[in-house]
């Protein structure tokens, strides 16, 4: 079989965040504009040089501005992915694909948010009657996101005889990866089995800590292609194969109405994942699994490979998906206890671990998977360290 | 009932809300190949055509899952909550389902089913409030279910 075409062709070369907080004083551009510099001085890359910017569709920072504030250079490719949180590894990928591809050379992708206030929730802006697809599923209180994943994953456990006992055992993993990241807004937050059933209820079967934090704080990355990667400041962290998927039949969130909800967005998309990847689920060292709801961390395990289906939960509690457990999940701390920037402090990490300098660093880590939102349509990224 | 959040119809939509309002519960049929779809929408995935009948259901369904949400919530459903709301399939064609709440009867509020006593497979069948004045619209009757 010919190696795909886009295969190790572009690499990550630098990121870049602020800092996690509740309330930030700085505006959404200004974070993004703080974000960017970072990553572009991490890679030693001039603003001038970028010629390339992609982010997702529910981004605020506009193109124009954040190449007006920065003094970018002629930008050839902008793009924009939907669907939330199931943008960020294809906001990337496109990125990459339009520097694989030659429509430009040095890309910026980034993701800026205010989620702190509780004023900037989009669910609590809905008001009087409710139309589209949200008239199938609103009026009857099945409002916020996390209202239409406890649907699934009450189902979930039914099917495969998961209990509130596994989703604490992924709440309770990521947040010890969290403990050892200073940067995360749960560092100093230790959690224990009996703070995680004491927690309050948000929908059951889920609670507070099944859930991801608010955050205000943005996050970036630079793609270059390959020969312009290696004589970077920091290794490398090659994209070696990435997909995106909008699976037959499925509806974003409310994904009640196809032949089988629990094989979600994850499966079609790790298909073509692996179909261009030269490993399989079984090589990846560390992953980065879409996590603004525990449960997701399951379908996400599962949807992937990286266990079988209906496993995920033995797979987390034999295995181990904590620090220095068989395959560390969410190693900063993840959406539910570092930072949600709807998973694009995933990505950053994703790089941090290929280049070895994750704060829960997995040994000898080469193959780096991150993926993004589960139940909606997604994207994935394999990273690669190493020689190209 | 509450005056609730009321569904806004849309060209696909606004059959199924009509025959809500007659106390019917109509499933989308495809005119050429007989598939039902749910939620409506112009175009049969299976065969393209645009051609399509409103048949009344059985109104009789099986709980899918179910969940109970706790505020933070919008306002219209605060001092409901906690409540219970269902995905139910119906019994002749377990790929349509519908999202909804449980009642003891027609007119009940959406938390007097103690979610304790819900369980996945319960059978239920489908009731019609009297259609609801929100004055944002016409009125409009929203599907609800009450077990078997």
């Amino acid at each position: 079989m010919p190696t795909p075409l886009l295969q190790d062709a572009t690499a990550i070369v630098g990121i870049g965040t602020t800092e996690w907080s509740k309330s930030a004083e700085d505006s959404e551009m200004v974070l993004a504009l703080r974000a960017i510099r970072a990553a572009l001085d991490d890679a030693g890359i001039l603003p001038s040089e970028v010629d390339g910017l992609s982010s997702y569709s529910l981004e605020s920072t506009e193109e124009i501005e954040i190449a007006r504030n920065l003094g970018l250079g002629d930008i050839g490719y902008f793009g924009r992915v939907h669907y939330g949180g199931g943008a960020g590894c294809g906001v990337v990928g496109q990125a990459s694909m339009a520097v694989a591809t030659g429509v430009c050379n040095v890309a910026v992708a980034w993701r800026s948010r205010k989620r702190g206030s509780a004023a900037s929730r989009p669910w609590a802006g809905v008001s009087q009657r409710v139309g589209g697809n949200p008239q199938w599923s609103r009026p009857f209180g099945l409002v916020r996101p996390v209202d239409e994943i406890a649907m699934l994953t009450r189902r979930y456990c039914h099917e495969f005889g998961a209990t509130r006992e596994d989703l604490c055992a992924v709440a309770m993993a990521v947040r010890a990866h969290a403990n050892l990241n200073p940067a995360a807004q749960m560092f100093a937050k230790e959690m224990t089995r009996d703070s995680y059933f004491a927690a309050r209820m948000v929908s059951e079967p889920l609670c507070l800590f099944d859930n991801c934090l608010e955050t205000d704080g943005a996050a970036a990355v630079v793609i270059v292609a390959a020969d312009r990667a290696a004589d970077r400041p920091s290794p490398p962290a090659w994209i070696h194969s990435w997909a995106q998927s909008l699976p037959a039949q499925h509806q974003t969130m409310t994904n009640y109405f196809c032949d089988d909800p629990l094989r979600g967005p994850a499966w079609s998309c790790a298909e073509q994942l692996w179909d261009r990847s030269s490993v399989g689920p079984g090589d990846v060292d560390v992953a980065q699994l879409y996590d603004a709801f525990s449960p997701l961390v399951l379908l996400s395990l599962e949807g992937y490979g990286l266990c079988g289906r209906g496993e995920a939960a033995a797979f987390v509690a034999e295995r181990g998906i904590g620090p220095g457990g068989g395959l560390p999940v969410n190693t900063s701390g993840g959406g539910m206890s570092e930072a949600y920037i709807h998973g694009f402090n995933l990505v950053v990490e994703a790089v941090r671990q290929v280049r070895g300098t994750s704060t829960s660093q997995t040994p000898d880590a080469t193959w780096s998977l991150v993926t993004s939102g589960e139940g909606v349509p997604t994207g994935a990224l394999l990273l690669r360290g190493g020689d190209r | 009932m509450s005056a609730a959040l009321l569904p806004l119809p849309d060209e696909s939509s606004a059959p199924f809300w009509d025959g809500c309002v007659r106390g019917q519960l109509l499933v989308q049929t495809c005119t050429g190949c007989g598939r039902r779809r749910m939620p409506p929408r112009p175009m049969c995935p299976a065969c393209t055509s645009l051609a399509h009948s409103w048949i009344p259901s059985s109104g009789h369904g099986r709980i899918w899952s179910f969940v109970v949400p706790h505020p933070p919530l919008l306002p219209a459903f605060t001092d409901l909550a906690p409540y219970p709301v269902v995905v139910v399939e119906l019994i002749e064609d377990p790929m349509i389902r519908f999202v909804g709440n449980l009642v003891t009867w027609p007119e009940g509020e959406i938390n007097e089913v103690d979610p304790t006593t819900i369980a996945i497979g319960q059978r239920v069948h489908v009731v019609f409030a009297a259609p609801v004045e929100d004055g944002n619209g016409p009125p409009m009757a929203i599907p609800r279910w009450i077990r078997d």
